[in-house]
Formats: C-alpha cells, sequence, structure tokens
C-alpha cells in the first residue's frame, strides 16, 4: 500500500489497514467454522491433537469471527465515518496505529493460546488475564481515538452512527474489565472473583451485551452510515432514531438472564431478563424499519447494485433474529430451545445474515474509496458473493431450525411408561443430515469471501496501477 | 452482595430492582411519547422534512413514529408489567400467580409420580429372575439402562475400557440378583492400590505371573519369581489361586478377561500399567437418581443379559 492514496485531511491508513484484515480475518474465522461443521459431521477430523480438536478451536472461531473480523469491520468504518461525519481527522494517528496494532497482537495471542488450550472457560471472554490486560488497553486508546475525535468534529450536530459506535465502544470497555475481573495464579491461568450463580450473571451480562453491542450497536452504527450513502437517500427519521438508541441501549442492560432460564439464577432475574428481552423487540426493529425505509424513493437500486442487495439483506435478517431472540427469551419457548441447535441457527442469523453482510456491504462501499476509486474492480463478482452469502446463510440457518426442533422435541418425548423415548445419541444420529447441509452453506459461505478477497486484490492493484489520489469529498 | 442470591432479598436490594427495573421500563415508555409527535407537514412523497442537519451528505427525514411499531412497542411494555404482576420479578413480590421455578417443577414430578409409580410398583412385586423373562417389563428396563447406564456400559452393555461387559456372566461383584441389585442401588468402588513401592523388578515379575495364571504367554523363570510376591500381597484381595474375590470387586485374573485393556494394548502392558499406578473404578450409586423401583426393574434387565 503506497503513500500515493493518502487522504489531504482524513487519516485512511488505519482504515485501509482494518479494511485489508477484515477480509483476512474473515476468511480465517469462516473457515474454523466450516471445520467445526465438518467435525460435527466427520469426528475424525478432531485428527485425535489436542490443538485440532472441536473444543479448542470453537473458541477459536468464536474469536475469530467476533472479535478478528467483526472487530476489524467495527474499527475500519468507525474510524472511517467518524472522521467523514465530524470532519477532522482522527486525532491521533500514532494511537490509532497503536489499536490497530494492538488489536491484531490481540487476535494472534487468541490463536496461539486456544489451541494450546489456555482458558478461562468463559464464552466470548476465553483469553487469559495477560491478553485481557492487553485488550483494555488497546480498547481505552480506541475510545480515547474515537471519542476525541467526537469532541473536535467541525460540525455541530453529533450524526447518530457515531451515537451507536460510541455506545458500543463505551459498554464494551465496562463490561470487558468487569467481567474480566480474575486472580492470575499462573501466567496462563487465573480465576474469576465471582462466585457460582453471580459468576454466570456476570458472564452473561457481558455475554448479551457482547451481542447487544459488539454484534448489534456497533453494526447498527455502520448500517446508519452505509446505507444512506449507498442508497443516496436521506435517513427516514431521526425521531425513530432517537428512541429507538435509546430504548435499545437501556434494555440490551438487562437482557443477559434469558441466557440462564431455568438455572440456579434467581426466579426474579430470569423473569426480568425474561420482560426486557420483549421490550427489546420494537427498539431493535426500529433500526431495521429505519434502514428500510431510508431505501423508500430507491428500491430500483438493489437491482444493479449488489452491494446495496447485500445491506438490505442484512436488515432482512437482523429484523429476524431479533423477532426469534425476544421469542426465545420466552421461558416455555427457551424450555425447548435452549441446548439445542436452534441457538446456534439464532446465533448465525444474526453473525452471517446481519453481522457478516451488513460488513462486507460495508466494505464494497469503502475499500474502492480508500483505495482512489469508487467501484470494485468486479460489481458481477459482488453480486456472485451475495447469492453465495445469502444461499449459505439460508441454508445454515433451515438447517439449524429443523435439527433444534427435532432435538428440543426428541429430548421431552416420552413413552406411556414415563421413560424418555429417545436417547442422547439418536438426537444426535438424527442431527446428521442438518449438520451436512450446515457444512455445505458454510463452503458457500468460504467460497464466496475467497471471491471477496480476489475482487479486494485486483482493486488494490488496479489502483496501484493508476498511482490514483482519492477525490476529497 | 450474597443477600442478591438468596431466596428472599434484604428490603434494599428488594427495593432497589423495584425502582430500577419499573425505572428501566418507565424511561423507555417516556422516550417514546416523548417523540411520538411531529409538528412538520408531509412533502409530496409523503416525508415529513429534514431535521436541516446532513452528515458527510447524509440528511435526515423527520417522519414520526410508524404507526404500528409504535402500537408494538406499546404492547410490549404493557405485556411486561403484566407478566411482573402475575410472576415473580419485582423484588421479593412473588408474583400474584404464586409460580416458581421449584415448586414447578416440584408439581410436575408428583405428577409424573402418581401417573407412573404404579407401573414399576407392579414390577418391583416380581422377583428378578421371572420378571427377566417378562417381554414388556424389558422393554422398559432396555429404556431406562440406554438413559442412565449406557453412557458408561455402552449401548450394548458390553462395556469398555474401564467399564465392565455386563453380558458375560464374568462379574467383578457377583451376579445372584441381590449382588445386582447392590450393585446398581448403592454404587460400586473398586479399589486396587498401586505397587510402585515393590520396585519394576517385582512389577515384572508379578506381570509375568499374572500372565501365566490366565495361560497366556509369558517368562516362565520371572513368573516363577512373582509367585512368592503374588502370594504375600495379592492374595489377600484376589485369592491364593487369583481367581478374584466378589466381595472386594478384586477381578478374577484367570480367565484371561480384562476391564483394563485399552484397545490396541498388550496385556502385559496393561497389567504393568495396573500396576504401577493402581486403579479405582467407580461405580456410581443410582438409588437416589432412578428410585428403587427403577433399580429392581434394570437389575433384572442386566440379570437378563447373561441368564
Ligand atoms: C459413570 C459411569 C457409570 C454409569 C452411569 C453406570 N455404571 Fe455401572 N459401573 C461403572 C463402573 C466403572 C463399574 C465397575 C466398578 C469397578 O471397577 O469396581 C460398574 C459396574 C457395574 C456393575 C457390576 C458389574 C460386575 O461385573 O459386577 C453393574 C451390574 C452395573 N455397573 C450396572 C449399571 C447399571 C444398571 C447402570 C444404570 C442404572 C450403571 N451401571 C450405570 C460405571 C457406570
Ligand atoms: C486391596 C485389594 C487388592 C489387592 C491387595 C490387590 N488387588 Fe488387584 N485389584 C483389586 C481390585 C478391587 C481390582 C479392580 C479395580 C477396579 O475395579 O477398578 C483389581 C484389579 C487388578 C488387575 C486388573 C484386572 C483387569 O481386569 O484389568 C490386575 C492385573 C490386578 N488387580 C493385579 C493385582 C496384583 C498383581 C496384585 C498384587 C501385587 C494385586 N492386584 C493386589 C484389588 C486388589
Ligand atoms: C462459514 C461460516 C460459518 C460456519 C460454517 C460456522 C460454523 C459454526 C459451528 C459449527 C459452530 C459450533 C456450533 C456447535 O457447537 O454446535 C459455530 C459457533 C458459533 N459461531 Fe459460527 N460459523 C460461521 C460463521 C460465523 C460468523 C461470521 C460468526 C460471527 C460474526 C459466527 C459466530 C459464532 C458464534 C457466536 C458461535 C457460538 C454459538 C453458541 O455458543 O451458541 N460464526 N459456528
Ligand atoms: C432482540 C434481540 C435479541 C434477543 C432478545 C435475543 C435473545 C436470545 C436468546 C433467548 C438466546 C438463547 C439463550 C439460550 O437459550 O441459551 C440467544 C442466544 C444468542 N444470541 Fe440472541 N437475541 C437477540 C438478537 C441477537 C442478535 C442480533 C445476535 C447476533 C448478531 C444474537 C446472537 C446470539 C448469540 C451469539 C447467542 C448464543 C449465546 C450462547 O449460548 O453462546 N442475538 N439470544
Amino acid at each position: 500500500m503506497s503513500t500515493a492514496f493518502e487522504h489531504p485531511t482524513y487519516n485512511y491508513k488505519v482504515v485501509r489497514q482494518f479494511a485489508i484484515m477484515t477480509v483476512v480475518w474473515g476468511i480465517v474465522g469462516m473457515s474454523l467454522g466450516v471445520i467445526l461443521a465438518a467435525q460435527l459431521v466427520w469426528p475424525e477430523l478432531n485428527l485425535g491433537l489436542p490443538w485440532t480438536s472441536f473444543g479448542r478451536l470453537r473458541p477459536l472461531h468464536t474469536n475469530a469471527v467476533i472479535f478478528a473480523f467483526g472487530g476489524s469491520a467495527l474499527m475500519a468504518t468507525s474510524y472511517y465515518v467518524v472522521q467523514r461525519t465530524c470532519q477532522t481527522r482522527l486525532i491521533s494517528d500514532k494511537l490509532a496505529a497503536f489499536t490497530f496494532w494492538g488489536w491484531q497482537a490481540v487476535i494472534i495471542s487468541a490463536i496461539i493460546t486456544l489451541p494450546m488450550g489456555f482458558t478461562t472457560s468463559k464464552e466470548y471472554a476465553e483469553l487469559e488475564w495477560p491478553i485481557n490486560i492487553l485488550i483494555a488497553v488497546v480498547w481505552v486508546s480506541y475510545a480515547i481515538v474515537f471519542l476525541g475525535t467526537i469532541k473536535q468534529r467541525k460540525t455541530s450536530h453529533i450524526y447518530v452512527a457515531n451515537w451507536f459506535y460510541a455506545a458500543f465502544i463505551l459498554t464494551i470497555a465496562v463490561l470487558h474489565i468487569v467481567n474480566n475481573l480474575a486472580i492470575p495464579v499462573e501466567a496462563f491461568n487465573s480465576y474469576s472473583i465471582y462466585p457460582g450463580a453471580i459468576d454466570a450473571m456476570v458472564q452473561w451480562w457481558w455475554g448479551h451485551n457482547a451481542v447487544g453491542f459488539f454484534l448489534t450497536a456497533g453494526f447498527l452504527g455502520m448500517m446508519y452510515y452505509f446505507v444512506p450513502k449507498q442508497a443516496e437517500r436521506p435517513i427516514y427519521s431521526y425521531r425513530l432514531s432517537i428512541v429507538h438508541f435509546w430504548a435499545l441501549i437501556t434494555t440490551y442492560m438487562w437482557a443477559g438472564a434469558h441466557h440462564l432460564h431455568y438455572t440456579a439464577l434467581p426466579d426474579w432475574a430470569q423473569s426480568v431478563g425474561m420482560v426486557m428481552s420483549i421490550i427489546l423487540l420494537a427498539p431493535s426493529w426500529g433500526g431495521m424499519i429505519n434502514g428500510m425505509m431510508t431505501l423508500s424513493g430507491a428500491w430500483h437500486k438493489l437491482r444493479t447494485d449488489p452491494t446495496l442487495r447485500f445491506l438490505v439483506v442484512a436488515l432482512s435478517f437482523y429484523g429476524m433474529s431479533t423477532f426469534e431472540g425476544p421469542m426465545m427469551a420466552v421461558k416455555t419457548v427457551n424450555a425447548l430451545s435452549h441446548y439445542t441447535d436452534w441457538t446456534i441457527g439464532h446465533v448465525h442469523a444474526g453473525a452471517l445474515g446481519w453481522v457478516a453482510m451488513i460488513s462486507i456491504g460495508s466494505m464494497y462501499h469503502l475499500i474502492p474509496r480508500l483505495f482512489g476509486g469508487t467501484e470494485m474492480h468486479s460489481v458481477k463478482l459482488i453480486a456472485v458473493h451475495f447469492w453465495l452469502s445469502t444461499i449459505g446463510t439460508v441454508l445454515y440457518i433451515a438447517a439449524m431450525w429443523v435439527n433444534g426442533i427435532l432435538q428440543g422435541l426428541m429430548w421431552r418425548a416420552v413413552n406411556p411408561d414415563g421413560t424418555l423415548m429417545y436417547t442422547f445419541i439418536e438426537a444426535v444420529e438424527a442431527s446428521g443430515p442438518g449438520y451436512i447441509v450446515r457444512w455445505v452453506g458454510g463452503l458457500f459461505w468460504v467460497t464466496g469471501m475467497l471471491i471477496m478477497a480476489y475482487n479486494v486484490y485486483m482493486t488494490v492493484k488496479r489502483s496501484e496501477e493508476r498511482g490514483a489520489i482519492p477525490q476529497a469529498a | 452482595m450474597s443477600n442478591l442470591w438468596d431466596d428472599s432479598l434484604s428490603g434494599f436490594w428488594s427495593a432497589w430492582i423495584i425502582v430500577i427495573t419499573l425505572g428501566t421500563i418507565v424511561f423507555c415508555a417516556w422516550v417514546l411519547f416523548a417523540n411520538r409527535k411531529t409538528d412538520k407537514q408531509p412533502d409530496a412523497e409523503g416525508n415529513v422534512g429534514t431535521t436541516g442537519h446532513a452528515a458527510d451528505g447524509i440528511e435526515e427525514y423527520d417522519n414520526p413514529l410508524p404507526r404500528w411499531w409504535f402500537m408494538l412497542f406499546v404492547g410490549t411494555v404493557i405485556f411486561s408489567l403484566g407478566y411482573l404482576v402475575l410472576y415473580p420479578g419485582l423484588g421479593n413480590f412473588q408474583g400474584i400467580l404464586g409460580w416458581n421455578q421449584v415448586n414447578q417443577w416440584e408439581r410436575e414430578m408428583a405428577q409424573a409420580e402418581e401417573r407412573y409409580a404404579p407401573i414399576f410398583a407392579q414390577y418391583e412385586e416380581v422377583p428378578i429372575p421371572e420378571l427377566a423373562q417378562d417381554g414388556d417389563a424389558m422393554r422398559v428396563a432396555e429404556r431406562i439402562f440406554l438413559n442412565n447406564c449406557a453412557i458408561c456400559h455402552g449401548s450394548n452393555a458390553q462395556g469398555g475400557y474401564g467399564f465392565p461387559n455386563l453380558t458375560d456372566d464374568d462379574w467383578l461383584y457377583g451376579g445372584e440378583p441381590e449382588n445386582i441389585v447392590h450393585t446398581i442401588a448403592n454404587g460400586r468402588n473398586g479399589l486396587m492400590p498401586s505397587w510402585q513401592q515393590l520396585g519394576e523388578e517385582n512389577i515384572e515379575n508379578l506381570t509375568q505371573h499374572v500372565l501365566s495364571l490366565s495361560g497366556l504367554e509369558h517368562d516362565a523363570e520371572r513368573a516363577e519369581h512373582g509367585q512368592s510376591v503374588f502370594t504375600a500381597s495379592c492374595a489377600a484381595c484376589h485369592g491364593p489361586n487369583g481367581t478374584g474375590n466378589t466381595a472386594l470387586g478384586a477381578p478374577n485374573l484367570t480367565d484371561d478377561t480384562w476391564l483394563y485393556l485399552a484397545p490396541g494394548q498388550s496385556v502385559a502392558d496393561a497389567v504393568r500399567q495396573t500396576l504401577r499406578n493402581g486403579r479405582n473404578g467407580h461405580m456410581p450409586a443410582q438409588a437416589a437418581y432412578i428410585g428403587e423401583d427403577k433399580v429392581h426393574l434394570v437389575a433384572a434387565y442386566v440379570y437378563s443379559l447373561s441368564n
């Protein structure tokens, strides 16, 4: 990447770095997902080695897709959006560079330590204490760069995308620190300071807000910039964004207890978690509506613009998974869905359908602009990627719905004498075909990502040949 | 803090939970109602004019909240408040239905007891050898076995490494009905001490001796040396001829049937490993999990496998 693309005002270098790594980590993280999916069909693929066993690769997958792929996409777009909407350069190029290299160091540490078996055993917070300290330092630096840039803005108003990014950054900082408080006993071993049910509640307070702020609020920030930009339409409703923003960040804070239904958690906490999840439906849909309605008057563009299609389909999956979520939070529904593949389907409706699709759409808007153009090397290949991703997602979640409901029903089926009708292993056997379909869905996704990598490579190469300078827009 | 997680909360925590829970819901409702109306008029496309500010060229309309969405929001708030009246949620207030997850579980268990207990009580009357002949009873028993025992003993009950085969009429603890019932109801703990302290030389001699007991290929001289050590150290549990002792669960060492023989491992290596490190097989007590009546039934199933 030569300096030929330096923007006169903005720091595009760090944005470019994060954007490229979004594609790289996307391929790595999703390939790990495909390996896991294959291991569930063909257990021999664990290879009999501890480092390649399902139990160690699974947290590596979640860390790679959420924090490496999702995190890079969020950092790339937040740095870009905050500069462009505040009309000012990042307050510190050095600190921004530190956040890039620091974050990559966190990811590399994860890639080394998780297969070695170092883990706190807290989901989505598996990394051990030295890495957690590094995360805290990088994250606080990120907060300083982002919020400091907002403070120096040349505009009177703070654009809605920045509210969401700011809420995401601040909340993750607090939650990460509180959830990871632990007593270190060795270089890579520590014990949580919380006992029993309290530990579980703190963990899912974090876990659900990793969903609510990392995987939702941050990406809503992305949506609020890239959808109107790509559609070239005004945002549908400013007041809707106010209402859904405040209601979303307030209620998400409470919803974590729905991960602990029918456990040692006191009844009151479970009930509060459930009602807050139900109230969360409308604020979530507020974001979807605001994005969708922004397209009114621009629907025809969908026919020719696959980037816009990525963004719109992402919003549809967002609407779908945030309808499914509150439903699964209802205790009677959760009694069926919990511990089954239904949860896994819900996760990936959000993770692939929403998070990955909105990120990819945004990258197709962003990357050519970072390299001195406005269009990717090939729009056709974007269209191919779009279909691969959409079909892949549908295969994945449909297979998991079928599996999940099948498992839930098989586990609770009883004979007239009160004994269980099926053994656990019979439910596993019945899930086999669904696991194959899910694996195929994953292959579609990874193929799409490889096409994206080629397209990005050609786009960068083209602009290097031209020696182009981005237009100051 | 600990108060928070006890059955009942202190007055302060209870009040605090009520205040912040209702506060959150009221706040959401307030934000919703405060932004409900817009006084601007719609334009030709039906959009209400923009707010006037633009960010990097992005403008924002000031359209009113979609009506159906507004109603949806209000609906979820009403549902939630209703739920918190009916069910436990607001601190120490238990909800007017008096429901909680423990009493739901107790109710369902009581119902199951009422419905199914007579079936098993009936089987409990029948002596095990006779019950083992009853095809219907054995079908029920097999399901109990598959759901509670197969995870260790295998779905065909043929066992695995460290888990005894229940179909071969070769018993650690005895195959009479009362032995089997005792094993299942109260569990068993097989304790084979480690013999590291005898030294590698003796361990090797003992190993050859154990091989000779089952008539397997062995080093006759070493087996001979092992004989005296066996009598001194092993006979107390395994018997002078190595035929075992069901009172202790000490296996018969003369029948070439091995509890601890990993796939691909030679018998000699398995015995060496046993002698060096000792063994401690644990069969968990089942009476508290499945109840005496089902223990009786599943014992008949185990009995039927080798009788
Ligand atoms: C957690 C694993 C586990 C489960 C579950 C389990 N067992 Fe066992 N069982 C064992 C082990 C291990 C032994 C051997 C104990 C020893 O080595 O002394 C054993 C021993 C036995 C024996 C004695 C065999 C003999 O040769 O004397 C019987 C009978 C038996 N189990 C029946 C059952 C039945 C019936 C169930 C289900 C209700 C069951 N087990 C569940 C692990 C288990
Ligand atoms: C305190 C009683 C006791 C003594 C003494 C004892 N054993 Fe054992 N041995 C057992 C028991 C009980 C088991 C079964 C362990 C289990 O179920 O986990 C066993 C198991 C074994 C086994 C494994 C059998 C198999 O099927 O895999 C071997 C071999 C063995 N003993 C040999 C010896 C030798 C040789 C000695 C003397 C050096 C000895 N034992 C002394 C109680 C004893
Ligand atoms: C090629 C695409 C993908 C495939 C094939 C895939 C596959 C898998 C598999 C097999 C599991 C384990 C499920 C189980 O334990 O039963 C899993 C878990 C998970 N994946 Fe993916 N994945 C993909 C992409 C993603 C992406 C892009 C994200 C996030 C942005 C993601 C987030 C998660 C999470 C959070 C879990 C843990 C779910 C839970 O514990 O409930 N995945 N994935
Ligand atoms: C209104 C919004 C949402 C609600 C109320 C909600 C609710 C739920 C519920 C009830 C569960 C199942 C808990 C269990 O039984 O274990 C769950 C799991 C999960 N959801 Fe959501 N969900 C919402 C949106 C989303 C979105 C948008 C995403 C992703 C981008 C997401 C990601 C996840 C993940 C990763 C899990 C699995 C956690 C785990 O067990 O590891 N959710 N959600």
